[in-house]
């Protein structure tokens, strides 16, 4: 780790500032970006800490019964709080990681970073959520850019994440045996005008929506639904935990297993 | 009814208290006044030439102490191998210098560059960022195959990357052809022995002491066996003579093999508190531990299993490659020989055995003893194969090993070893009744039922332990003796501090072995008390590996044990005036045979040391003795272990029902330390054989460098284990009749686990005959959807 100043704002304003200073870095729950620090392979002059900022803390219902989460809001909160209006995404949540990481863990964290493999991000491609900033609100189905990529400008501040409530919903994880991270994990969501399908861990270009799976759900939700379809293996990501072409595989068989799950 | 203390009490381990309250004091926890920070500049890449190093710019930073290179170890040698090992044509190996820091040539990932000490850990961090190395980066070999015929070469001061080509028994060859060659049945197998990563929960740690007035040298260093590293540092590397040289090694968070061996790191803490005149302290990162820990395993085997019409197993030939990594390290060169070869028999009286290995170097970590050594990839291969012959054959698994168990002892094996004592057919009918083997079509059922394929694996193992018999290991080329020595003080009032030669870093030493000793005297355990850790405190004593403390360690004690109670009762007959010939020792009081006359054990020590009424001319006071163990063999530990596994047919996943094991130890002292052992080797085992996998890419590069990558065995992927040490037939050359338990756990699961799955995926109808451990899901699909 090289030397840093820390901040720790109470307000989105004063974050927002903070941030504007040369060199600053966002820091919510720490579970990605300090051991990157500890590698000494990011050198922030300072970090300004999101997590003592009461605007962007817990889970609520919006004026549509969306269900609204604060960007700093951790994992565990999630899963508690979340659990009676979207069983769903609480599920996701109480699954990330072990009790340590979903107690530092933040949402606003796992979406900035955009990991390949990480959950959020299924959950919020497949719910087709909005991810509010302190500047704009974006859809999910334009924030996801690739790999570590997102939409998210410079010191831009994941404030609020916003979920609309589908009628069923599941999320089905095979891990990658080392991190537990998705080797392929799928977020099915059922909701009145269709059926949204959001996969991570398994391709090159990150958290992917995969479409002929919504159409053949949108008409007919259940496993046997995807009878004939496949997913091709190009693109996906091969690697030590498995072949381009079991992931392609693990993306049909897991995607079934979420829409049994999901009932 | 369970005794409550003594032999085969389970009482409780005493050290965990301080562990679990965080009491402890490992290496970590030593700061000494004054103390200074190493940080390892280490190599990135795995083959280079080191063209200059250039160190000014970093010299001038902030806090640093002095930066040290290879040119600064010139003049030291370099890290010794333990075992020289000669060739099938009499020569000995090949034997390339280890520096303590690379010169002129990196030759893995990991290995040091350059060594910064500073003020802080942070400042010689710092400052390392700013060395210069100029280097020509040169291909890496890293296929054992590539690197035996030809590929680029690791040391060019080498004729070859070959380190050894060794035949085993080179008389035996012949006449194994031969048998080969004329079965009426071979079974033929070829199979990977994955490397792996021991890592220890507490990773290595060094401190480096020098005092100026008295030229005395400590080391504080996260070792099994403190005066091995004194012998090896002292000796070879640096130079020191013993009486110089301290060696502390702590409590020490789990060793499995890797903290044997003598490593760079603690030579540069002790040589470098000298150079600086301050103590030096290095404490690995984990990151450092993948790429610094001497690896384990990492064969590639073909064996051959002939059998004749009757199904009675006639010839073994085996023919292995074992990569050796860039050096070798302490104990390198003896594990796929003298731990391995010697083990081929396996519980079977195959009467030829030949076995090759091809020992090489290539541009990867070090490769030394991990928990087991040899003796895992001796195993896994004859039960694997075994396994696969009898599916060819068409006979029950189970049957075919039964009707060629060895049942008559002393058994001299084909391969050089004799073992003393044994029982297979008790452990394996143990096993049928632990494992429910009677129950399993109908658990199978049951998971087909759920659309999931169950499978069975068994297999039987034996292994060598408590080395070694000195003179029989000197001939095959070990460089130390492996004895061991214990020490018995018995204090004034009584109570008694036993100073021994092994080292306990995880098997309750500090509970058992005074559960020896209060048997024998008859005194409570807690009056015992173990001491260990220290040369300066113990005897010269060869440490803790192999299972070997208890039947060497644990054998001098006893030693000692009697020549101090031998005295007592000389002074206890001349308290009592009677005869020593008549005195007995029962309950901490000694008796005179056929009378009430009685004298406690306390007031018998005491006489020893406040003399006053003694026999000061026929005895000395004071109440000590050594004693030294030289085994006049090994101890074979055996015994059968059971796996059932479920596979999901979907997605490849294997998950672990069931897992028994029935062993056969000797006598046990402790048995639920006997138990936690096995557990622990079984949930090593199980990492083998399902999880577990140190890989590198064609560059040399560690792929699995993290727990991001590499897998470690995690509480949910392992069973309820049912274990049993019921069947005892007790070793018969050592006082305790005991063989050893520490490894029999990770020797003897990973034939059970892939045998289960491959049963398992039979019973699916898929023709699978053979998956490479570890079995990922990724692995066990890719199987089965080739076949
Ligand atoms: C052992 C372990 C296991 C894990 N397992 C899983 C798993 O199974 N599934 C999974 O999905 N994840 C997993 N994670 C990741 C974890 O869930 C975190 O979500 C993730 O590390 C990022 O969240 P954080 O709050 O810790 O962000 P940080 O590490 O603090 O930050 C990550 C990045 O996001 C930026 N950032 C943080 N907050 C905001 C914000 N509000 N707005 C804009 N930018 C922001 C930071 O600047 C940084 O670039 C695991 C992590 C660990 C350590």
């Amino acid at each position: 780790m090289y030397a840093f100043e820390i901040e720790r704002p109470s307000t989105i304003a004063d974050a927002v500032n903070a941030l504007k200073s040369e060199d600053a870095q966002a820091l919510g729950g720490g579970q990605t970006l300090i051991p990157t620090l500890k590698q000494r392979l990011a050198m922030p002059a300072s970090l300004v800490s999101l997590t003592g900022i009461g605007e962007m803390q817990g889970v609520c219902l919006g004026d549509a019964g969306e269900v609204c989460i604060g960007g700093a809001t951790t994992h565990a909160t999630v899963a508690r709080e979340a659990a009676a209006h979207y069983p769903g995404l609480a599920g996701l949540a109480s699954h990330i990681g072990d009790p340590a990481v979903r107690n530092r863990g933040t949402i606003g964290g796992s979406l900035a970073n955009n990991d390949p493999s990480a959950c959020y991000p299924a959950a919020a491609l497949g719910s087709g959520a909005t991810i509010i900033t302190n500047v704009r609100e974006i859809a999910a189905d334009d924030y996801f850019q690739g790999m570590f990529t997102t939409a998210l400008d410079e010191g831009e501040v994941i404030t609020e994440v916003r979920f609309p409530v589908p009628e069923k919903a599941n999320y089905q994880k095979f891990v990658q045996p080392a991190s537990r991270f998705a080797l392929v994990g799928v977020f099915v969501a059922k909701y009145a005008d269709g059926v949204r399908v959001a996969v991570t861990g398994a391709s090159e270009e990150g958290v992917f929506r995969w479409s002929e799976a919504e159409a053949a759900l949108s008409g007919d939700f259940s496993a046997a639904a995807l009878d004939g379809l496949s997913v091709p293996a190009d693109g996906m990501i091969s690697d030590l935990h498995g072949s381009s072409a079991y992931r392609a595989h693990l993306v049909k068989v897991i995607t079934g297993r979420a829409v049994t799950a999901a009932g | 009814m369970p005794k409550d203390s003594g032999i085969g009490a389970s009482s409780k381990r005493r050290e965990d208290v301080r562990f679990l309250t965080g009491d402890g004091n490992y290496t970590d926890d030593i700061n000494i006044y004054g103390q200074t920070y190493v940080h390892f500049l280490r190599a990135d890449v795995a083959h280079a030439t080191i063209n200059s190093i250039d160190v000014s710019a970093a010299a001038e930073m902030p806090g640093v102490v002095q930066i040290f290179t290879g040119a600064d170890f010139e003049a030291v040698g370099g890290i010794p191998c333990g075992w020289q090992v000669t060739d099938r044509h009499g020569e000995p190996m090949q034997e390339p210098k280890h520096p303590v820091i690379a010169h002129g040539k990196i030759r893995h990932v990991g290995e040091i560059v350059a060594a910064v000490v500073g003020e802080s850990l942070a400042q010689a961090r710092d400052a390392a960022e700013e060395i210069i190395l100029d280097l020509t980066e040169l291909p890496a070999v890293v296929d054992m195959k590539d690197a035996a015929t030809g590929g680029p070469k690791v040391h060019d001061d080498l004729t070859s990357n070959v380190c050894y080509d060794w035949g085993f028994v080179e008389e035996n060859k012949g006449a194994v052809d031969e048998a080969i060659k004329s079965a009426a049945h071979v079974t033929t197998l070829e199979l990977v022995n994955n490397r792996l990563v021991a890592n220890p929960m507490e990773p290595r740690v060094a401190v480096g002491e020098y005092s100026r007035s008295d030229d005395m040298h400590t080391l504080h260093t996260t070792s099994q066996n403190p005066h091995v590293i004194r012998l090896l540092m002292g000796a070879f590397v640096l130079g020191i003579p013993e009486h110089k040289l301290r060696v502390v090694a702590p409590d020490v968070g789990g060793g499995f093999g890797t903290k044997i061996f003598h490593y760079a790191e603690e030579a540069f803490c002790t040589f470098a508190a000298k150079a600086v005149n301050r103590p030096v302290k290095w404490t690995s990162t984990r990151s450092e531990a993948f790429m610094s820990d001497a690896h384990g395993r990492d064969h590639v085997t073909k064996i051959e299993l002939a059998l004749d019409a009757d199904n009675n197993f006639t010839a073994v030939r085996t023919e292995t490659y074992a990569n050796m990594g860039a050096y070798l390290s302490t104990f390198a060169s003896s594990v796929p020989t003298w731990l391995h070869g010697t083990l081929m028999a396996g519980n079977y009286k195959t009467p030829n055995i030949y076995v090759n290995v091809k020992a090489v170097f290539t541009n990867t970590v070090p490769v030394d003893a991990y928990r087991g050594a040899g003796r895992p990839e001796a195993t896994f291969q004859l039960e694997r194969v075994i396994d696969m012959a009898a599916r060819e054959l068409g006979v029950d698994p189970i049957a075919l090993r039964r009707q060629n168990f060895v049942t008559e002892f002393p058994y001299a094996t084909p391969v050089a070893v004799e073992y003393d004592t044994g029982d297979y057919e008790a452990t394996m009918a143990k096993l049928e009744e632990i494992a429910d083997m009677g129950g399993f079509a109908a658990r199978r059922a049951e998971s087909e039922k759920n659309g999931k394929l169950r499978g069975l694996g068994v297999n039987c193992y034996i292994e060598a332990c408590g080395i070694a018999p000195s003179n029989l290991v000197g001939q095959l080329g070990a460089r130390a003796g492996l004895y061991d020595a214990a020490t018995v003080r018995v204090n004034a009032t009584g109570s008694i501090s036993v100073m021994v030669g092994a080292h306990s870093h995880g098997q309750g030493h500090e509970t058992s072995f005074p559960q020896v000793i209060s048997e024998m005297i008859g005194i409570p355990e807690d009056q015992i008390d173990i001491v260990h850790g220290d040369t300066s405190k113990i005897p010269f004593g060869m440490g803790t590996y192999g299972s070997r403390s208890l039947a060497v360690c644990g054998s001098a004690m006893v030693k000692a044990a009697e020549k101090v109670i031998n005295k007592a009762k000389k002074i206890a007959a001349h308290l009592l005036e009677a005869s020593d010939a008549d005195i007995e020792l029962k309950d901490g009081t000694f008796t005179v045979a056929g009378t009430d006359k009685s004298v406690a054990w306390g007031d018998v020590t005491l006489a020893a040391y406040v003399p006053h009424n003694y026999p000061l001319e026929d005895i000395e006071p004071g109440l000590e003795e050594t004693a030294f163990y030289d085994p006049a063999n090994f101890t074979y530990p055996a015994g059968a272990y059971a796996c059932e596994v479920e596979v999901d047919p979907e997605t490849g996943k294997v998950t672990i029902e069931r897992f028994s094991a029935a062993d056969d130890f000797g006598n046990v002292i402790n048995p639920m330390i006997v138990s936690g052992q096995v557990h622990g080797g079984i949930a090593q085992g199980i990492g083998q054989a399902l999880l577990e996998n140190c890989a590198y890419d064609d560059d040399g590069q560690l792929l699995s460098a993290s727990y991001m990558d590499y897998t470690m065995p995690r509480a949910d992927d392992l069973p309820f284990y049912s274990v049993d040490h019921s069947c005892q037939t007790p070793c018969t050359h050592n006082p305790l009749g005991v063989k050893g338990c520490g490894e029999a756990g990770a020797i003897g699961s990973p034939p059970s686990v892939v045998n289960a799955v491959i049963d398992a995926l039979q019973s699916g109808g898929k023709n699978v005959t053979h998956i490479d451990m570890p079995l990922t899901p990724a692995r066990v699909w890719d199987a089965m959807n080739n076949a």
